[in-house]
């Protein structure tokens, strides 16, 4: 049960990915970042147990709390229109920036 | 009492595993940035949490069943938030949602057409 739920975050995490890649605005980016970053966190916690090592748990714990200071990082660098959501075929109201 | 012990854990591991799947075709299929979110935001702390309590139960040291409820408080903590700061940022920054055009002017008609037939009717 452990490696197939290895294998359903690997699905997971694919998933993300690709909707990270072909994400049309901005935030579809930084929400598949941060649910990749949450899912390898569960990897990591799974891998650990897969392979007999436990101590991948601090890993784990460390993962976490940089994708966590990352993702408000960029949302708040975002509150300074230097990332005002521009492009026309999005129904976005704001125009000029 | 070993077989109930894998029992539990692997119906934990399932359900957070089937969640985490969910979260992601969510996230590949949804027309909107606001669904996506929901689909992800939704799935994503319950799918963590599960796979997190179905590997305490897995656990035989203390230490590192200390270090899975970090990890799940963690979890439980940061992801709701995150969440709450991407669609405030989003919506702060110009990105409306997608409405339906069409059911929204057929919602807005309908008192419309009703006042019209009661009107027509005496």
């Amino acid at each position: 049960m452990l490696i197939a739920a290895t294998l359903a975050i690997f699905v997971a995490m694919i998933l993300a990915i690709v909707r990270g890649i072909a994400g049309p605005t901005l935030y579809d980016r930084i929400l598949a970042v941060n649910m990749f970053g949450t899912k390898t966190v569960l990897l990591i916690s799974l891998l650990g147990f897969v392979m007999g090592r436990p101590e991948f748990l601090d890993i784990a714990i460390v993962y976490a709390l940089i994708n966590f200071i990352s993702v408000i990082g960029v949302l708040r660098y975002s509150d300074t229109n230097q990332l005002k959501h521009t492009s026309d075929n999005n129904k976005s109201t704001k125009k000029g920036f | 009492m070993d077989i109930i012990i894998i029992i539990i854990s692997g119906l934990c591991l399932f359900v957070g595993s089937f969640l985490c799947v969910t979260g992601g075709i969510g996230i590949l299929r949804f027309p909107d940035f606001y669904t996506r979110m929901h689909a992800v935001g939704v799935t994503d702390t319950l799918g963590a949490g599960m796979i997190l309590i179905g590997l305490m139960v897995l656990s035989t040291d203390f230490l590192v069943f200390a270090k899975l409820v970090m990890v799940l408080l963690l979890t439980l903590l940061v992801g709701p938030t995150t969440s709450h700061v991407l669609a405030k940022a989003a919506l702060h920054n110009g990105l409306t949602p997608t409405v339906d055009k069409g059911a929204a002017k057929k919602n807005a008609l309908e008192p419309i057409n009703n006042e019209e037939t009661t009107s027509s009717n005496p």
